[in-house]
Order: structure tokens, then C-alpha cells, then sequence
């Protein structure tokens, strides 16, 4: 941690926060930007500065530093995990039957919008929409349920769940189907990573038959397709406290209150104060300090420009530690392309093209 | 030529395909009934006056969007 904590704001390292603007956004590590040194990318360095520490990591979230890179990378990153890492979703659904109270549009919506444990890498993108469907780009599901009473219900229950035999369909009411080769190639069998999802209600006599049809799609052609439940991240939040104007003792207590819990470790003999550098990372930079006259020059806010604090969700197939290389892997892919275009357009001659303007 | 004869027009081999009958169900409690020409609409097991056609037996595509 002790990389960071500076004592000082430092304009090319931080942004600075103040009561109402914030200063110094932009990075300035860029060639020519100060005459006398040397900002061209160089591997060695990048290599150097490059961290990924992963902080937290639970079966569905993770929160990671990523830190030494450019806000262009970091947000390059985010924007691949939300809306160009591939995932599964059901795309098609045939109804042969639905008496229920909802209509197959709606109901046909709420499908596409379930999160399946597929591993999209099993599966082949369907190249268009008409694109025959295989066993190697579709899932089939049926999905059969109908209602009765339940002959067994105690007398007087008025619970449906007692009083009826599936009052509710469930994302586990999905059956797979497994087309083809399907049964050998996924390793545990497809349904909804999540079984509990109440997909409608049933009363007696109502019933649903469908088929569904899930495919690989990403997330900007609809958000069913997201990799991510959320993918976002801050900069690492930064106090600079002013060694020439202590904040004084009695006011301690008040000053710590301004951040928040635990960021200010506040000794309970001298009143002496300090700044947790694992906590400092918590704190919501709400500039409440700022508000009070009391403090004015004692502390300075910023936060560290080049270190993002992830925090990323995924309820779908992937783990979260994985989906990080997975946006990396398809932004390197993005690279390759273009580089490949590029590298196209050089080998075109362009001499008899517009480029003869110079001598015109 | 042929589009311009319509049916039963002049030829005297045509025959309309049986009637099928058409079922409806009450919206009061769910019972088949058929519908009759010249017969009021009436449920035969409730009386109601309204009547549901029956939802077809062909499968329907949606888009899950």
C-alpha cells in the first residue's frame, strides 16, 4: 500500500477533488507533453507498472486494483465486459400452448432474460439471424407446466403453494434437451444458474408448452447477452493531510466523522489523527471535510489517477475471476483485427489515388 | 381464367368441406360449447353470455427481446 500513500498531492499522479470541481482529469504522460522527457510507451516500463491485486472474491463478485494503466485501457476493459463478452441466453421461444394470465410476449421476454449456467466457449456464435440452427450453436429447453389442485392440501390452507400443484413456474422447470452430440460436450447439464427464479404464476387448469431456443450473443445486441450483472470502477480515493496545520484535538472527533467509518484512525490518547491505508480505499469521497470552515487548509482530497478499484458481478456462467481475461481476450481480438486492417490499407497503392493534391 | 371462377361458381362438383365444429369455451367456467346458428349464445352448463375461441393448435414463434 505504502506505493501510494504520498504524502503530497502530486498533479501528474492525482485528481484532485475540491469543494466543487474536480482538477488535473486528464493524464499528462504523453509524448511531447513536457520538452525535456521521455513519455513514449516502452514495454519495460508499462511491465513495471502494471499491478493486478485482487482484493475480494466471492462466487459471484470480485473487486481487483487494476493499476498502472491509462483510464483508456481500464475503461476499454469495462466497456468489453459489459457489452462484448459473449454469453448464452435463450433467443427463440415456440409456444404451442399458454392458458396462463400472461401473454407469450411478455412471458417470451421474461425467458430471454434468465441467466443460464452455459459456458459460452462450448458454443459457435450463429453467424446471422437466418443461420441454420446446430447442435453446435443452439440449446433446446422444454419448458411443460400445468396446475391442478392438490387433493392432499391441508383443509383450511389458503397458501396456493398447498393448495395447488405448480402455482408457480421455475426457472427449474426448464427441461434440457440435448440435441446431437450436446450430452458428451457439456460438462454439467444446462439450466438456470439460478432454480428459484418465479417465472409466472399457474391456478388450476392453466397451463404452459413451450420449446426455447438459447443461443451465444453479446451485449450490445441486447442486454440479455451481458457477460456482467455490473462491471464498474473508481479511482482509489486519496487524504492529504497538512503536516504545517494539524486539526486540533478537540475537533478529531468531527473530522473523522466526515469520512468514511474507519478511513480516520483517531488516537484515543492524544487525539492525534491519522489515515487507515487499507480503509482509505472505502471512503466515498463525499467532501463533507470541505464543508466545514474549521478545517479549511488541514486536509486535501485527490484520488490516484492510474489506479482503478474494479468491482465486477457476474451472474451468469462465467466465475468472476474469469471475466477479466475474457475482456482481455476479446480486446486483444479487437487489436489483431485492426491491426489486420491497417496493415491492409498500407499494402494498398495509393498513388494514383486523392493523394496527388500536393501537386495539383 | 380458372382465378375467375369462384367457388361453386358453375361447377356443380363442388362440394364446401364438412363443417368443422368449432368449440368455444365459457369465460365464466371454462366449459366447451358450440355455437349454433340461430341459437342464442349461451353456456350450456352456466348460462354466461360470453364465449372464448379457442387459442390455435399451431405452434407460434416469439423472439425472447
Amino acid at each position: 500500500m505504502s506505493a501510494h500513500a504520498s504524502t503530497s498531492f502530486d498533479p501528474r499522479k492525482h485528481v484532485g477533488v475540491l469543494a466543487e470541481r474536480v482538477t488535473n482529469v486528464s493524464s499528462t504522460d504523453f509524448p511531447g507533453y513536457s520538452p525535456d522527457e521521455d513519455f513514449s510507451w516502452n514495454l519495460a516500463k508499462f511491465k513495471k507498472r502494471l499491478r493486478v491485486q485482487v482484493k475480494r472474491l466471492s462466487s459471484r463478485s470480485i473487486e481487483f486494483d487494476l493499476i498502472g494503466v491509462d483510464a483508456s485501457v481500464a475503461n476499454a476493459l469495462r466497456r468489453i465486459l459489459i457489452a462484448e463478452v459473449p454469453a448464452v441466453a435463450v433467443e427463440y421461444v415456440y409456444v404451442w400452448n399458454n392458458t396462463s394470465v400472461m401473454v407469450d410476449e411478455v412471458f417470451s421476454h421474461r425467458l430471454g432474460l434468465l441467466p443460464l449456467n452455459i459456458d459460452p466457449a462450448l458454443m459457435e456464435m450463429k453467424a446471422s439471424a437466418t443461420d441454420t440452427a446446430t447442435d453446435r450453436n443452439t440449446i433446446v429447453f422444454k419448458l411443460q407446466v400445468s396446475c391442478t389442485r392438490n387433493a392432499h392440501a391441508p383443509k383450511d390452507s389458503i397458501d396456493p403453494k398447498q393448495l395447488f400443484i405448480n402455482s408457480e413456474v421455475l426457472s427449474s422447470h426448464l427441461e434440457w434437451v440435448p440435441q446431437g452430440e450436446q450430452a458428451d460436450v457439456f460438462p454439467q447439464l444446462p439450466a438456470s444458474t439460478n432454480p428459484n427464479i418465479v417465472l409466472m404464476k399457474l391456478r388450476p387448469g392453466q397451463e404452459i408448452d413451450m420449446e426455447l431456443h438459447a443461443i451465444k450473443g453479446v451485449g450490445k445486441d441486447h442486454a440479455k447477452f451481458s457477460a456482467v450483472a455490473t462491471a464498474s470502477y473508481r479511482l482509489l480515493p486519496q487524504i492529504f493531510l497538512n503536516p504545517t496545520k494539524p486539526v486540533p484535538p478537540h475537533l478529531a472527533e468531527k473530522f473523522a466523522g466526515c469520512f468514511s467509518p474507519g478511513v480516520i484512525r483517531v488516537d484515543p490518547r492524544t487525539k492525534e489523527i491519522s489515515i487507515d491505508d487499507e480503509k482509505l480505499r472505502t471512503d466515498s469521497v463525499s467532501r463533507e471535510v470541505l464543508r466545514h470552515p474549521e478545517f479549511e487548509g488541514c486536509v486535501q482530497l485527490g484520488r490516484v489517477r492510474d489506479h482503478f478499484i474494479f468491482h465486477i458481478e457476474s451472474e451468469g456462467a462465467y466465475e468472476p475471476q474469469r471475466l477479466l481475461l475474457e475482456s482481455t481476450r476479446v480486446m486483444r481480438q479487437k487489436i489483431a483485427d485492426l491491426k489486420k486492417a491497417a496493415e491492409a490499407l498500407m499494402a494498398v497503392n495509393v498513388d494514383d489515388e486523392d493523394v496527388s493534391m500536393a501537386d495539383a | 381464367m380458372n382465378q375467375q371462377q369462384g367457388p361453386g361458381g358453375g361447377n356443380s362438383s363442388f362440394l364446401p368441406p364438412p363443417r368443422q365444429e368449432m368449440e368455444y369455451l365459457c369465460a365464466d367456467c371454462g366449459a366447451k360449447n358450440e355455437i349454433k346458428p340461430r341459437e342464442p349464445i349461451r353456456c350450456r352448463e352456466c348460462g354466461h353470455r360470453i364465449m372464448y375461441k379457442k387459442r390455435t393448435k399451431r405452434m407460434v414463434q416469439f423472439e425472447a427481446r
